[in-house]
């Protein structure tokens, strides 16, 4: 559909490789700084600001050692085992609490639906630092500062009101004949949820999944507040290190632990692609 | 779109005088699967929200009980402390020049994208890629090296490093975000995508010129999606917070030029421990951005075009 108007045009050939041309321009120019990463990553000391040259004179593999090595010394696998925990964590609370509370909103009737839900949907608006210091005040009073629970734990009450929206919005998509076939035969609202509506809604809990994953592996402001002791860290906060001291000659290595650090959104990415980029098609989740 | 779902719900409905037991049973497991909600709204949004309204009027250190003060902590910000209001200035000046710039930029790169036919889904993920991974601090360290003195940007264009001088600073931060307009970009493109290719070939048959296209089609058909996009980028830009910590390894610098509001926010609250001060600035950025969206709200009433406005919000 889409096509129809440029197809009137009848555009000449050498304006469909010039839009190619500059799209790839464009490309280039964009990825810069994920080949400038991945090259400083392999940088001897001397060539990291000295040149200009994107490709290393050879490549410095001491640096991913120097990083696998880790920081405050806690090795990059602890880190990373910390990072995939609380993402892991994440991933499960939303994906479970979100689905609970969207098929509430979008299939069931209750006292107060209309206004709790005008209230869910004003709370994605909500900046989290009106509610930060208190609920900092809460898991301290809880004994949780420095563990995971304060970065899991939210997750778990559907805090995350993005992904109920977008779940309820898919919900409402399905059609309503099949709980009522589903009724027919016997079941009751838990078992049609859980039988009927849940597969059913594979692709919203898929995006709700991965950017989740994404947003929490990438999330800096929480985890800074909440984790102080090294060994807890995880691979973001590791990073924080190399913020405070920047001196060059811990350049190559600090580079490597932020591609260990992007790996597996890049892979995440690659991965789901399709479903990363409709989801945020259809639902306006941002990255 | 927001807006019209919450009416498409709220209207209230009759009902029965006295609910059949199958009824009030279906209204019981309502509340089961909402239970997980309904606790963590009460107990970590509502009542949070009533707490640092009320420890915004006191002194508080997290250690020793909340002393009432009164304004005393509004007064002071707004009148005793230069810092604040620089944090101010530098979150404006970077949600007036970040927020424009991208949403343009994804505007043109979808409409650019809409006329490939080839590779369209490779562009789309490529343009888009930037946007998943830029919020991270990996990204934010390579910035810093690229805007840094003898950095990239400073061997092309010798203008020195960028995140050492106040005045640019804040532009190198506001140039990441800006780099980041693949979310809003796929957005614009599935909104494109929606407007009937027989508005074009109308118009075509007119004699419109493309530019007249532009304005007369696109944009007023574009315009609810437009509207989503600016709303939600301008609530997020107040926030931001990652990328000047890592810039200015979170001091705000260099002059305060790139001391966010969250990060002079968390400087207050959770380094210098004023979390009654911390929680006054809390509650005036829930203010500035109800406003700024209640603001946004009233205005698209005049720009904003809802191809039928009964049919609430259907995606």
């Amino acid at each position: 559909m889409s096509t129809t108007a440029s197809a009137l045009r009848k555009p000449v050939a050498w304006r469909r490789v010039a839009l190619h041309a500059g799209c790839v321009a464009a490309l280039l120019v964009m990825l810069y700084p994920l080949a400038w990463l991945l090259a400083t990553s392999l940088k001897p000391a001397n060539e990291v600001i000295a040149s200009l040259n994107l490709l290393p004179s050879h490549f410095e593999w001491s640096n991913y050692k120097t990083a696998f090595d880790g920081v405050n010394d806690v090795s990059v696998w602890r880190l990373l085992g910390n990072s995939l925990l609380i993402a892991g964590g994440a991933v499960l609370g939303n994906v479970i609490s979100c689905s609970l509370a969207a098929y509430a909103f979008a299939r069931l009737r209750f006292r107060f639906r209309g206004p709790l839900f005008a209230f869910m949907i004003a709370t994605i608006m909500l900046p989290h630092h009106a509610v930060l210091i208190p609920q900092y005040i809460i898991f301290n009073k809880l004994g949780m500062v420095n563990t995971y629970w304060p970065l899991i734990l939210p997750k778990f009450l559907a805090t995350e009101a993005f992904f109920v929206f977008l779940i309820v919005q898919f919900m409402r998509g399905l059609p309503r004949e099949l709980e009522e076939a589903a009724r027919i035969d016997g079941c009751g609202p838990f078992r049609s949820f859980f039988l009927v509506i849940l597969p059913l809604t594979r692709p919203a809990l898929i995006t709700t999944a991965i950017f989740t994953f994404i947003w929490t592996w990438n999330d800096f402001f929480t985890q800074l507040i909440y984790l102080f002791s090294p060994e807890k860290f995880t691979l973001t906060l590791a990073l924080r290190s190399f913020v405070d001291a920047s001196s060059t000659s811990a350049f190559g290595p600090m580079f490597a632990m932020s591609v260990i650090a992007l790996l597996p959104i890049v892979l995440f990415f690659l991965a789901f692609q399709r479903f990363l980029v409709e989801g945020m098609a259809s639902s306006g989740l941002k990255g | 779109m927001t807006a019209t779902d919450v009416q498409a719900t709220g209207v209230p409905r009759t009902r029965p005088a006295t609910p059949s037991r199958p009824k009030r049973r279906r209204e019981g497991a309502a509340w089961v699967f909402l239970s997980p909600w309904v606790l963590g709204a009460t107990v970590l949004t509502l009542l949070p929200m009533a707490v640092s309204l009320y420890l915004s009027f006191t002194d508080y250190d997290l250690f020793n009980p909340p002393h009432w003060v009164g304004l005393r902590n509004y007064t002071q910000m707004f009148t005793e402390d230069p810092r604040y209001w620089r944090s101010v200035v530098a979150t404006l000046t970077y949600v007036v020049i970040a927020v424009p710039l991208q949403l343009a930029l994804a505007l043109v790169v979808a409409l650019v994208l809409k006329s490939v036919r080839r590779a369209k889904g490779f562009y789309r993920s490529a343009f888009y890629a930037p946007s998943l991974l830029g919020a991270s601090m990996s990204i934010a360290l390579v910035w810093r090296a690229i805007f840094n003195d003898g950095g990239t940007v400073d061997h092309l264009l010798g203008t020195g490093g960028w995140v050492t001088r106040p005045g640019w600073a804040l532009l190198a931060v506001a140039l990441l975000t800006v780099w980041q307009f693949g979310a809003p970009m796929v957005i614009f493109l599935a909104g494109l995508q929606q407007i009937p290719g027989e508005l074009y070939e109308a118009a075509e048959v007119d004699g419109a010129s493309r530019w007249r296209q532009f304005l007369s089609i696109t944009v007023p058909m574009l315009s609810p999606v437009i509207f989503f996009n600016l709303v939600l980028q301008t609530i997020q830009s107040f926030q931001v917070f990652t990328p000047a910590f890592a810039v200015s390894a979170g001091k705000g610098g260099p002059a305060d030029s790139t001391l966010f509001y969250t990060l002079y926010l968390y400087d207050r609250g959770f380094v210098a421990s004023h979390m009654g001060y911390a929680s006054a600035m809390a509650w005036v950025l829930l203010l500035v951005i109800g406003a700024v969206t209640a603001v946004l709200f009233r205005t698209s009433r005049s720009w904003v075009f809802y191809a039928s406005d009964t049919d609430g919000g259907a995606r």
